[in-house]
């Protein structure tokens, strides 16, 4: 029975590994995120940061190991001591509870802004298209695109598809929102927009959220917890007031003064 | 001279029989090469080793064998096997095999040409393969495949001369009549040149209107009605001034 107290975290990881070819990218990862939670990942390029938002999307292949959302296996589980595969299946219906944001906000250029939003909550959750229509335009008007409903993705700004963008993850209802480097395409003068608006979503609801980001203020701003990443591992992990005015290891050190 | 012409005009209502033969075997084949198109090529891209390979199978048998030993062994072996084929039938099959076989590399090609960062999207709002396929990837393939798709269409069109060998009288065969009225040059050099060149032109017409339709609809260029409005093309403001 899940209850208030429910203390299933959101995501765990368990000795997760991942290698492209002989390069191994995350070496027996453990850690979980707590519901509610607000985690950044800091660290090097290179460090699996990345990589770590893209398995629990299942948009890359566990190389071994387990990742549990809300205490469901996501791609594998055990089964008398042995590690087996899910089925696609199962794979898509936890993803449901999950929804990410891009660097390149890949929204879809063959529909409008609106029916990019509705697209996936009408034909995956059986959504009427009047209801899905009414809560997208909510969404858009949270995100300040109101007025943009059916323009197409390639007549706004860069800032304005990655708001777009986040609509449309919000629009499945997620338990959890992946947000990968999502300002890092974008111009400096418009990073404050968007920042800005995930800001206001962190403040007023209870999603939890997996970020990786360079925007140290905004990590600072948002996330209760911060894990410093280096070579696959975590090196450091604290609040964010701990981790940006008095980091203890000194890879991070090295890290925050390098970046700032 | 004019004799030419009068045996042109006398001659005229066959031809034209032969025209519609040549579009019905060209609208036909490519119908059906469409369908072989998108079902191999999505075949040639599962990860499936059965599946891909079947496909693999046909495509290279259906590239790698020449269209007049198709047509023939659809004409004239299918029926020892006990399956007797009507003439028409067995021209659009083989062109439709023959042309779908190698659409289907370029199908398969565009599609795979889709950013990945659509594909990924997609994944990340739980759609299923099927309905990612259809929804968003292959409406963005479809802008990247008309161009060649324009090209085998007009080679479609040209190849189906071929239909002379299992006695089909489509356009070429009666420009070949005409040519024992008149003369080669008349025949081949004006008149068959002619038509099928008309034809090749307004099948480009109709396919470029696609591609125009579809970028469009992609967000990229103008949208048709834009593009016949013969209003010239908006530039940046200071050029072209008269000195």
């Amino acid at each position: 029975m899940p209850s208030a107290t429910d203390n299933t975290p959101a995501i765990r990881f368990e000795n997760v590994e991942k290698r492209f070819g002989d390069n191994v990218v995350l070496k027996d990862l453990n850690f979980s995120v707590a519901k509610g939670d607000r985690v950044t990942l800091i660290g090097p390029s290179g460090s699996g940061k990345t990589t770590i938002l893209r398995l629990v999307m299942t948009l890359e292949e566990l190389s071994d190991g387990y990742i549990f959302v809300d205490g469901d296996p996501l791609t594998y589980e055990k089964r008398d001591g042995k590690r087996v595969a899910l089925k696609e299946k199962h794979r898509n219906e936890i993803r449901k509870r999950i929804g990410m944001v891009f660097q390149q906000f890949n929204l879809f250029p063959n529909m409008t802004v609106i029916e990019n939003i509705i697209e996936a909550p009408v034909h995956v959750l059986g959504m009427s298209k009047a209801d899905a229509k009414e809560k997208a335009r909510g969404l858009l008007k949270q995100v300040g695109l109101a007025d943009k409903a059916d323009q197409h993705p390639l007549e706004l700004s860069g800032g304005q598809q990655q708001r777009v963008a986040i609509a449309r993850a919000l629009a499945m209802d997620p338990d959890i929102l992946l947000l990968d480097e999502v300002t890092s395409a974008l111009d400096p003068e418009i990073v404050g927009e968007v920042l800005g608006v995930l800001r206001k979503i962190a403040e007023t609801t209870d999603i939890t959220m997996l970020i990786v980001t360079h925007e140290m203020q905004f990590a600072k701003d948002v996330s209760n917890r911060v894990l410093m990443f280096d070579g696959g591992r975590i090196v450091e992990e604290d609040t964010p007031e701990v981790i940006f005015s008095n980091p203890k290891h000194e890879r991070t050190k090295k890290f925050l003064h390098a970046i700032v | 001279m004019t004799e030419n012409f009068d045996e042109l005009a006398a001659a005229w209502p066959r031809i034209l029989d032969g025209i519609w033969i040549t579009l019905g075997l060209t609208g036909g084949g490519a119908a059906l090469a469409m369908i072989v198109a998108v079902t191999l090529g999505l075949m040639a891209r599962q990860p499936n080793v059965l599946v891909r390979g079947t496909a693999r199978t046909i495509i290279e048998f259906f590239r790698g064998t020449s269209l007049v030993v198709q047509i023939m062994w659809l004409f004239y072996v299918l029926p020892l096997l006990g399956v007797d084929l009507d003439a028409m039938v067995v021209g659009i099959l083989a062109l439709g095999l023959n042309y779908g076989a190698y659409s289907a590399e370029v199908v398969r090609g565009s599609i795979n040409s889709v950013q990945s960062g659509q594909w990924e999207a997609s994944t990340a709002l739980s759609m299923s393969s099927f309905h990612r396929m259809r929804r968003i990837i292959f409406p963005q393939a479809w802008a990247l495949m008309i161009p060649s798709l324009t090209n085998l269409l007009i080679h479609l069109l040209k190849g189906s001369a071929i239909v002379s060998f299992i006695a089909i009288q489509d356009l070429t065969f009666h420009v070949d009549q005409l040519r024992l009225d008149t003369s080669t040059w008349f025949a081949y050099g004006l008149v068959g040149l002619g038509i099928y060149f008309i034809i090749a032109y307004i099948l480009t017409l109709v396919m470029n209107t696609l591609e125009v339709r579809a970028k469009h609809r992609l967000g990229r260029g103008e949208s048709l009605r834009e593009m016949l409005s013969l209003k010239p093309p908006r530039t940046t403001a200071g050029t072209g001034e008269p000195a």
